[in-house]
């Protein structure tokens, strides 16, 4: 089984179907790619370098910004995306 | 495509023949459940409002309590009201009666009490449950089925296999002539411009944009952050990391159908037919009452993580993508789409699976929840209390 999905050709994420060891590679698409951390099943790793408030796809959709660098390879979770609806908490 | 059930006056059918003991208040609540405990076949609801109430939502409490009476797995129907409470038991049971199924009501002030109450009401009771155990369950279309769309404890499994499975048998059942309701606005945030594009009437496109706009403006008028409610903390560990990664996997329950209407929050559904909005919270006892309240007679919810709901008067088919839930959660869990994950099955064929068990489901055979007695029931709130 491929341990990862890449569920759209835009998407800069994808989902890893089980866990991936940091300094595990995987193929993609013809790429290596090489986890930076310890990835949880089902969490997401970057395939692409993403900018500090750059947008991260998932679906081909927007599911977020970038808080911080985001670079191939990293874990995709709380601690470097947010959520940029419903935010009563960034009105001024 | 035929099932059996039970043919209504109004032309409507159930795959259920409750007798629902409806509280018209949190009051008159326990009453409801001693008096439903004291007659088999009986359900009642475990209402929590109905009482100093504002305006919107104590309209909302009527809507969907009526709702749940006009259900069509509801046969006949005892409203049991306090008496000073803010919906009256009289004109409950009037709405109800609408449809014409057997209606009748008591309140407990005046019947003289706790004691009395339950026994005037076990006394209306028992003769409606002993005429609906002798009616026959008949063939019926199916495509006069409504069906509630859920998923609760998502993780990414839920977008990636059991919400594209469940959008399969939805758009099954909406091709045979059914309808199906997708809801839970505030899942729907940072996904409605998909959605959006899939309804042809242009003033219902309007009202479902205005839904999911006025539950995020909420949100943001609160001065709350929504990331403290939303993903839930079960969600973040399964992988969700936004709403909007929430929402964009838990809109594939909608199929491929195109929109025929939005709907208020326990509206009552049309009747054209086709798949609908229904502006609910993402809370899914909330959720799934008002659509239950609006008519859906079958509820299919999927899950990541593991969840047992259960509806009083609907029962609930779970299905998760999760291979891993489906194996800790035997109770719980009636289809396996984490064999799409894990054991290369397709959409389509556990789709076709899913299918065949609402069928059996609509013909009388009970999925876990309903087998365990799960039957949650919570009213969404606009306001507080006064």
């Amino acid at each position: 089984m491929n341990p990862i999905i890449h569920v759209n050709e835009k998407d800069n994420v994808v989902t890893c179907l089980r866990p991936l060891s940091k300094g595990e590679s995987v193929e993609i698409e013809g790429r290596t790619i090489t986890a930076n951390a310890d990835i949880p099943v089902f969490h997401k790793m970057a395939i692409e370098p993403i900018e500090p408030g750059g947008v991260c796809y998932k679906y081909g959709e927007v599911i977020g910004d970038a808080t911080e660098a985001i670079g191939i390879g990293d874990h995709v979770h709380l601690h470097n995306i947010e959520s940029t609806r419903g935010r009563g908490d960034k009105q001024l | 495509m035929k099932i059996q059930a039970y043919r209504r006056a109004n032309g409507r059918f159930g795959i259920r023949n409750h007798l629902l003991v409806m509280p018209t208040s949190v009051c008159a609540t326990a009453t409801a459940e001693r008096i439903a405990a004291l007659v088999p076949g009986a359900v009642s609801i475990p209402n929590q409002h109905g009482c100093c109430q504002i305006d919107s939502d104590l309209s909302l409490t009527q809507k969907t309590i009526v709702g749940f009476g006009k259900n069509a797995n509801v046969g006949a129907v005892l409203v049991v009201g306090l008496g000073c409470d803010g919906i009256q038991a009289s004109a409950a049971a009037a709405e109800v009666a609408e449809t014409g199924k057997p209606v009748q009501h008591i309140v407990i002030q005046e019947c003289g009490g706790t004691l009395k109450a339950i026994a005037k009401g076990a006394e209306l009771a028992a003769p409606m449950a002993r005429e609906l155990s002798m009616q026959k369950r008949e063939e019926c279309d199916i495509s006069e089925l409504i069906m509630g769309l859920e998923c609760g404890g998502s993780d990414p499994t839920s977008g990636l296999a059991s919400n594209p499975t469940i959008g399969y048998a939805s758009t099954k059942l909406v091709d045979n002539g059914g309808s199906s309701i997708l809801s839970e606005t505030t899942e729907v945030i940072g996904a409605e411009h998909l959605l959006a594009a899939r309804f042809d009437d242009p003033v219902q496109r309007e009202k479902f944009l205005s839904l999911v706009k006025a539950v995020e403006d909420r949100a943001i008028s609160l001065g709350e952050d929504l990331r403290s409610g939303q993903p839930t903390p079960g969600n973040k560990v399964g992988g969700l990391s936004t709403i909007e990664e929430k929402s964009l996997g838990c809109m594939y329950k909608a199929g491929t159908s195109p929109f025929t209407g939005a709907l208020d929050y326990a509206e009552g559904v049309p009747e054209a037919h086709g798949l609908y909005f229904m502006d609910t919270p993402g809370q899914d006892i909330d959720s799934i009452t008002g659509m239950v309240a609006g008519g859906a007679q079958l509820v299919i919810f999927s899950t990541g993580r593991g969840t047992p709901t259960g509806s009083p008067i609907a029962p609930v088919i779970k299905i998760t993508g999760n291979p891993e839930t489906y194996e800790k959660m035997p109770d719980n869990i009636d289809i396996n789409a984490g064999r799409i994950i894990a054991g290369g099955a397709t959409v389509p064929q556990i789709g076709e699976e899913l299918f065949d068990m609402m069928v059996e489901v609509c013909n009388g055979g009970m999925p876990k929840a309903e087998s365990l007695g799960h039957h949650e029931f919570g009213i969404y709130k606009l306001t507080g209390t006064f």
